[in-house]
């Protein structure tokens, strides 16, 4: 199995026709109580594609990047991570609903940036950043310091380690969060909102980090953004959903350009 | 070990010691509910001398044992002052006082939950002060407490056998009584402890659903 | 006529045995409050139940009644404990499920993005439970930790109903020596208990000045 999948994943990368996504909803539905946020939702993201989602709130956005994420469980529909169901196991032909042992495989590869950063307030930065990798992927605490290091200074924020996130800006907090992510090495990532949370004056150095992290190129990236500019330059795709439909996509010059939709177009029209 | 003839012989006497436990619970809860307000508003005084002695009255009472001011009460105020208190009367003070200053944290809460603007149109209206205590706060604040003073009545219920120590015959003297008579200490005391246990989540039941039911109005 | 010098010895082992049931019964009461508190959050209902109905039988008892039972009625179960045992089992066990209630909200009042985050770094429900989650709630404990302290140390008072020679108990033979001097020795007993309690206060604050030292 793992050896093909590693065939399937070089094919993707050489853009052959049968390649196996990097994740691939498939008419996914989630209600919440009587509320259906989404109806059937299908998409999919190559490996190393950075993807934008836009649409107004209440669009369902969100939900899309945390049930990706195992935060939030389809209602129906399946979600598959390099072929491999993400919610369920194949039981005698059957799909069932998959163990936590089998969501904590699945974690490995995926990812997530909060819109309110989440840090751990009683752990130093530094300790924000090597938690996961020590009880998680079992590194010692010097191979932890370093990897950990490292992002923080990708991020630009080295000199940061010994720092409560309580002492930091917003922005600075955000950057932390990424580092945190980035250190697991996902295979895709979700950045749900990463800015909305911020002062307007520190968007800018949140944005620069996520640009520079995209044009590294080799993670996937699923952007669930408000800004419009951003998700045009560093996206090279942008899907535009309204309430719990996608409703147009394409390469953002299309999307932003020459958008198809009244429900597009009027959304666009709104934000400017 | 158990004996139903006997447990059932005993009981009428235990449930009229009952009756005493509950009174003495009421007039307790009542007084502590009239002195926590007077607490309550004291403590907003515009007097800083009245604010820091309610504040230290409070502190006091609430650190020591209910069971020391109890004694206190019943043997010292005869010395010092020359009259008596029956137990009764004594243990209903002694009760009152000590949880008036919780009471009193909780009108406190209360009080605080209610606007500011509330103060100010009031003072536009050109209220005395009095008025606007009694027709613009309490009638706010005193609603959203009413469980956490339930609360308290339970707790308050629970408290009442410590009245055995100064001679009052509630439920556990009476039940006392029946062991040094019968030499039987099981069957009195696992009633009296039942007793206690249902009738305080019997009540514990009522607030829930008062709260429920305030929860509910003020959503509206 | 006696005069507090000769008072001192007597309070001084009354103080003694005070301090010492307080203290068991408050590890009593913290080691019980935290395992039935993380047990009420448990996905298992099993668990889930038994910590409620503890919770709820034990908050609902007269810890007097409970002490006299545990005391009086037990050996003739033929569970036959000592006076301390008898003591710091019915504080312990009445004062750990209010403690169990402290522990299950502050737990509950850590904001939801934090599960979600440790979850999102693939953290095992363990590790989110004692890595992330409770170490915040911890600090959020403090505070009515602190008072439900003070309510234990005032309840030992209780024991003086099973001839435990604790404060309360030295209290009143001194008052049964010294009867004139009444209302100065018991104005003294409440000093010492107001003394007592003002010290487990100053090291709640201490503790909490330094779990939050620069965190918030």
């Amino acid at each position: 199995m793992s050896l093909t999948m590693e065939e399937q994943a070089k094919q993707v990368s050489v853009g052959s026709v049968n390649k196996v996504p990097m994740v691939k909803y498939t008419n996914v539905m989630k209600s919440f109580g009587d509320l259906e946020v989404l109806h059937g939702i299908d998409l999919e993201m190559q490996a190393g594609e950075k993807i934008a989602l836009i649409g107004p709130s209440g669009s369902g956005k969100t939900t899309i990047g945390r049930m990706l994420m195992t935060l939030e469980e389809p209602t129906s529909g399946t979600i598959e991570v390099e072929g491999e169901h993400l919610w369920h196991v194949e039981k005698k032909g059957r799909l069932v609903r998959a163990s936590e042992a089998h969501l904590h495989q699945m974690r490995t590869k995926i990812g997530m940036v909060f819109q309110h950063f989440n840090l751990f307030p009683h752990m130093k930065v530094l300790g924000n950043v090597t938690e996961a990798p020590r009880k998680v992927l079992g590194l010692s605490k010097e191979e932890a310091n370093d990897r950990a290091i490292e992002m923080l200074r990708k991020v630009g924020l080295a000199d940061k380690l010994d720092v409560y996130p309580a002492k930091l800006s917003g922005g600075q907090k955000q950057r932390v969060a990424i580092a945190r992510a980035l250190v697991m090495r996902p295979k895709v990532m979700v950045f749900d909102e990463v800015t909305s949370a911020l002062d307007p004056e520190l968007v800018g150095e949140v944005l620069a980090v996520i640009k520079e992290i995209a044009e590294e190129g080799e993670m996937a990236m699923m952007l669930i953004t408000h800004e419009m500019d951003f998700a045009r330059e560093v996206a090279d795709r942008v899907i535009f959903g309204a309430e719990g439909h996608i409703v147009e996509q394409g390469p953002p010059e299309q999307i932003f350009e020459n958008p198809q939709s009244e429900r597009l177009q009027s959304f666009l029209k709104r934000i400017r | 070990m158990w004996d139903w003839d006997y447990a059932l012989s005993i009981l009428p006497r235990l449930l009229g010691a009952l009756k005493v436990t509950l009174y003495a619970t009421f007039w307790g809860f009542l007084l502590a509910s009239v002195f926590g307000l007077l607490l309550a508003v004291l403590g907003r005084s515009r007097v800083k001398a009245i604010r820091m002695a309610v504040f230290g009255f409070v502190e006091f009472i609430r650190s020591t044992p209910l069971l020391v001011q109890l004694f206190f009460l019943f043997y010292s105020i005869p010395l010092l002052f020359g009259f008596s208190m029956t137990a009764f009367m004594t243990g209903v003070i002694g009760l009152g006082l000590h949880y008036s200053t919780y009471m009193s944290e909780v009108y406190r809460s209360g009080i605080d939950g209610v606007e500011k603007g509330q103060w100010e149109a009031a003072r536009a209206l050109n209220f005395s002060k009095a008025r606007t205590w009694t027709s613009v706060v309490l009638p706010q604040a005193l609603p959203p407490i009413l469980p956490i003073m339930g609360n308290y009545l339970i707790v308050m219920f629970k408290e009442t056998p410590l009245l055995a120590a100064i001679t009052v015959v509630e439920l556990l003297t009476t039940a006392k009584n029946i062991n040094s008579m019968d030499w039987r200490p099981f069957e009195p005391y696992t009633i009296i402890g039942l007793l206690f246990l249902v009738i305080s989540l019997l009540v514990s039941l009522l607030v829930g659903i008062m709260e429920k039911h305030l929860g509910k109005r003020h959503t509206r | 006529m006696g005069s507090i010098g000769e008072w001192i010895p007597l309070l001084w082992e009354g103080t003694v045995i005070t301090a010492q049931v307080t203290l068991l019964s408050a590890i009593v009461t913290l080691l019980l409050a935290a395992v039935t508190g993380i047990m009420r959050l448990s996905k298992f209902k099993i668990i889930r139940g038994i910590s409620y109905i503890y919770v709820l039988i034990f908050r609902g008892v007269s810890l007097l009644v409970l002490l006299f039972w545990v005391y009086y009625a037990l050996p003739l179960m033929g569970v036959e404990l000592s006076k301390m045992t008898s003591a710091v089992l019915a504080i312990g066990l009445n004062f750990g499920a209010f403690g169990a209630e402290i522990v299950r909200s502050s737990i509950l009042a850590v904001p939801k993005g934090q599960w979600e985050a440790a979850q999102a770094l693939n953290l095992t429900p363990t590790q989110r439970m004692f890595r992330v989650i409770f170490p915040q709630a911890l600090v959020r404990m403090l505070p009515p930790f602190n008072n439900l302290m003070i309510e234990l140390l005032k309840a030992t008072s209780l024991i003086y109903f099973i001839t435990l020679t604790d404060l309360t108990y030295q209290a009143m033979i001194l008052r049964s020596l010294y009867l004139p001097q009444t209302a100065q020795i018991f104005g003294l007993l409440l000093l010492i208990y107001f003394i007592m309690a003002s010290i487990i206060s100053m090291i709640a604050r201490m503790l909490e000045r330094k779990l939050s030292a620069g965190r918030m």
